[in-house]
């Protein structure tokens, strides 16, 4: 396993240092946590694509990506992510590693520099964002919340938390709303980015071949000219909450050609909870692989969906199911999933399914140390859950998860919300 | 086994030819969890037109995409799911000019591996499987149909094309399905999966001598040649049809742009005219590029713009495309932009960062075993050592880019497809 190390950059800046030789590449990151809420998604969404338009030393996107080339092809990217109910908003970049450069020089120090800039120096027009790019990229994150139509799968899901979670800050998409984004001005989006800088905790993030003291260095020269002083308060965690006695039903209707079945349900479970691995491994039995009870009863053995799985919104006490059905399928494919689940409820399922299940889980995460993204995501949740279990200590808990834990955990299960797209002439 | 290093990328590659004409890659990555294993053969949804038994069989549309689903199936039961029962994520694709198998696992590796070689070289069909896989094809079918991304690609093939099959949709039609038997599978199954026309690439902490020693246990000791394919006459250099336009469920139309190149040889010429294709459209309009930066400031293009180079049998080409107001736009600024790179050459500092970063960009797509694996496997099908791009690189000047550019992106070989809203004023 690489080791992952935490050094406290400054009062409420973390790094997570991976330190591996393994990769040809380096990722480093910077985010701000804030709270979810509408107010300030959309905001806080625009933040990070204004910053990548220009700073004070590279005035525009040109000279940007010049300087990037000139790092061998780095990449650093506007990030838009949530955990739980928390956003984090900032950068990710990767970068080649220094044993590949063609001449042998370092590039984390100045890739850290460059990073640093981006944050903290941008470009700026009479003491706020310049209008150009605060407008131009405006537009664009409303394209892209338009645009989340066009992948119905997953606009799916988007619709059922949506309905599910009104009222709760999980019921927020990650990119806020139109309607706020529209709203938003160079002084508006000023005044967000320097609430940010001052007030949201940082998380840091390196993985790569220099020792943790190396990157903590140069991501402290980086990040010195942060402003200091004020309390970076952590989100709390998500209060949990029922399905109400009867499931809320919502059917809305689109021209396509393949219906979307999507029904959310309550965990019970959080990631905190001594029960967290049996609730992974009950997804995993249910919904989550190939061998699972969707997959192979839904899908395989009465064809009644293209694809049919569940999923765990992470650091968040909801499970998704997903399913693309023909509409005349659509009462009976719900019917079958809902009598899997009750299967899993009353334990029945055979000891291959079990182990089957295990063992998926079980590799996901180890091989999770494989891929820089996937071990960024990782350790991005658990800092803002304020975890440090690495995936192989997770792994080990759930070698360890018994059937009656499985079970139990599947009886904690209760459907909140059913959410259908329909085609029109359906 | 052969050795080769790779010292510029810091990589080694095991080599071994069996008797039965299978060739078997080896990548070693000590330290690594997982080791990825990936099985292919020189078959997909191109090759519908082949010589089996000295006669010419036509196929209909899909019949490489159906295989792959069916040949997870086995007298016994199902594959995937004894991959899955170990703890491997298994799965598939078929793409226009390969059929690919693979499997990524922390555990048991060789009983893995066993399970790889045997599915997918012991075929068995019945008629009922076939029957119920034609309303599972369906339903994915459908749900790319409704695709956007997918849809405004594909007519971006048919209006550059006239014949070459890459134009036909590689799951083929619910119509052309239909007409797919459990003897067409075997059939094409015979053609196309014969040792001599796979390759099994391997990256992980694995013992490479242990990889082809399990491959000469459970693979045929013997095998026959691959069948001979038909893509049909040459293509012409100009487009078939300069613009096509559908109308979907989306916010904002989505366009793709592409310029026919000219089909690329075999041998590490075809690996150097990738590269060229490469730097072509990053200098002609990548996020580095002028116009990038130029369309960008104007809200014609925004995040989702990329461009890229693309060769499959007997057809080759550049398309550049994303989300835009106005597509036609763009098309016009891209064509006059590549007039003016014809002209006057492309910016010498700007091709020397470009280079740079196609470089440090390859290198670290080497970090995925998968990525590695089925550049090795394409590769070979293409006579192309992979590995040893950064000497590729190096024998590319900006001549070469500009030479590329006056003759693949003049207006005659252009097409522009784009998908628009449905109720678009």
């Amino acid at each position: 396993m690489a080791d992952m190390t935490r050094i406290g950059l400054f009062p409420g800046v973390s790094l997570t240092a991976v330190h591996t030789k393994k990769f040809k590449s380096s990722v480093l990151g910077v985010q701000f946590l804030s709270p979810l809420s509408a107010e300030t998604a959309s905001a806080n969404a625009l933040v990070p694509s204004v910053l990548r338009r220009g700073t004070a030393r590279h005035l525009d996107m040109e000279a940007l990506s010049a300087a990037l080339d000139e790092l061998y092809g780095g990449s650093i990217e506007p990030v838009v992510r949530t955990r739980g109910e928390t956003q984090c908003v900032g950068f990710l970049g990767s970068f080649l590693d220094d044993a590949y450069t063609l001449d042998g020089s370092p590039v984390l120090e100045q890739a850290a520099a460059l990073l640093g800039e981006l944050l903290l120096e941008p470009y700026t027009e009479h003491g706020v964002f310049c209008p150009d790019y605060t407008a131009g990229e405006r537009a664009n994150l409303i394209d892209r919340i338009r645009a989340q139509i066009n992948e119905k799968r997953s606009y799916a899901v988007k619709r059922l938390k949506e309905e599910m979670c009104a009222g709760e800050p999980f019921g927020v998409d990650r990119l806020g709303d139109e309607a706020h984004a529209a709203a938003l001005t160079p002084e508006l989006l000023w005044a967000r980015y320097q609430d940010l800088l001052r007030r949201a905790p940082i998380e840091v993030y390196y993985c790569g071949s220099a020792a943790p003291e190396r990157a903590a260095g140069a991501l402290r020269a980086a990040l010195a000219k942060l402003p200091q002083g004020g309390a970076r308060t952590f989100p709390g965690r998500p209060a949990p909450h029922a399905a109400p006695d009867v499931p809320r039903e919502v059917v809305e209707a689109m021209d396509v050609t393949q219906g979307k079945l999507t029904m959310g349900l309550r965990t019970g479970i959080q990631a905190w909870d001594d029960a967290y691995p049996a609730l992974l491994l009950l997804n995993a039995v249910f919904g989550g692989t190939t061998t699972s009870k969707l997959f192979l009863n839904v899908r395989e053995k009465l064809s009644l969906c293209y694809y049919a799985s569940s999923g765990l919104m992470h650091y968040k006490d909801v499970m998704v199911v997903s399913s693309g059905v023909d509409f005349d399928k659509v009462e009976a494919a719900r019917a079958e999933i809902l009598a899997q689940l009750s299967a899993c409820k009353a334990g029945q399922f055979e000891d291959w399914e079990l182990e089957g299940a295990r063992r998926s889980v079980v590799s996901a995460l180890r091989s999770s140390a494989d891929a820089q993204s996937r071990l960024e995501e990782f350790w991005l949740g658990q800092a803002v859950a304020g975890l440090s279990e690495s995936p192989e200590d997770l792994a080990a808990r759930v070698e360890a998860v018994t059937r009656a834990q499985v079970v139990e955990a599947a009886q904690k299960l209760a459907l909140d919300t059913v959410y259908f797209l329909k085609g029109k002439e359906a | 086994m052969q050795q080769q290093n790779y010292p510029r990328v810091g990589e080694t590659l095991w080599r071994e030819e069996l008797d039965n004409g299978l060739t078997v890659f080896v990548n070693p990555r000590p330290g690594f969890q997982k080791s990825y294993a990936f099985f292919a053969t020189n078959y997909g949804g191109m090759d519908m037109r082949f010589q089996l038994e000295g006669a010419w069989q036509e196929t209909p549309a899909g019949v490489a995409h159906f295989l792959e689903h069916k040949m997870f199936d086995t007298q016994d039961g199902n594959a995937l799911q004894d991959l899955a029962a170990n703890g491997a994520s298994p799965n598939a694709f078929t793409s226009s000019a390969i059929t690919g198998y693979y499997f990524e696992s922390t555990e048991k590796f060789e009983e893995n591996l066993k399970i790889l070689l045997s599915f997918v070289s012991v075929p068995w069909f019945t008629r009922e499987s076939v029957d119920k896989e034609q309303g599972i094809i369906g339903q994915e079918i459908q749900m790319i149909e409704d695709d956007p991304s997918w849809q405004v690609f594909m007519n971006l093939l048919q209006a550059l094309y006239e014949h070459n099959p890459i134009r036909v949709s590689v799951a083929g039609s619910r119509e052309s399905i239909s007409h797919i038997t459990a003897d067409t599978l075997y059939a094409c199954h015979r053609a196309f999966y014969t040792p001599s026309n796979m390759v099994l690439c391997v990256a992980g902490d694995v013992d490479p001598e242990r990889v082809v020693q399990i491959a000469r246990e459970v693979l045929p000791a013997q095998g026959g040649p691959a069948a001979v394919r038909d893509y049909g006459p040459e293509e012409p250099a100009r487009a078939a049809q300069p613009l096509r336009e559908v109308r979907m469920e989306v916010s904002t139309p989505l366009f793709q742009l592409g310029f026919k190149a000219d089909p690329a040889p075999r041998g590490q010429e075809r690996l150097r005219r990738q590269l060229m294709g490469t730097l072509a459209g990053e200098a002609l309009c990548g996020a580095s590029s002028p116009l990038y930066a130029r369309l960008y400031r104007e809200g014609l293009i925004n995040q989702s713009f990329g461009v890229g180079y693309e060769a499959y049998p007997g057809c080759a080409f550049l398309a550049a495309g994303g989300e835009s107001r106005n597509p036609e736009a763009v098309r016009d600024a891209i064509l006059a932009e590549a007039a003016r790179l014809g002209r006057e050459g492309i910016d010498p500092a700007l091709f020397e960062r470009l280079k740079k970063a196609a470089y440090g960009a390859m290198v670290r797509s080497l970090n995925s075993f998968e990525n590695v694996c089925v550049e090795q496997a394409q590769g070979y099908f293409a006579g192309v050592d992979y590995l040893d791009f950064p000497a590729v690189f190096d024998s590319i000047g900006r001549g070469d880019v500009e030479a590329v550019l006056r003759t693949w992106c003049a207006p005659e070989r252009a097409a522009l497809s784009v998908v628009r809203p449905k109720e678009e004023a």
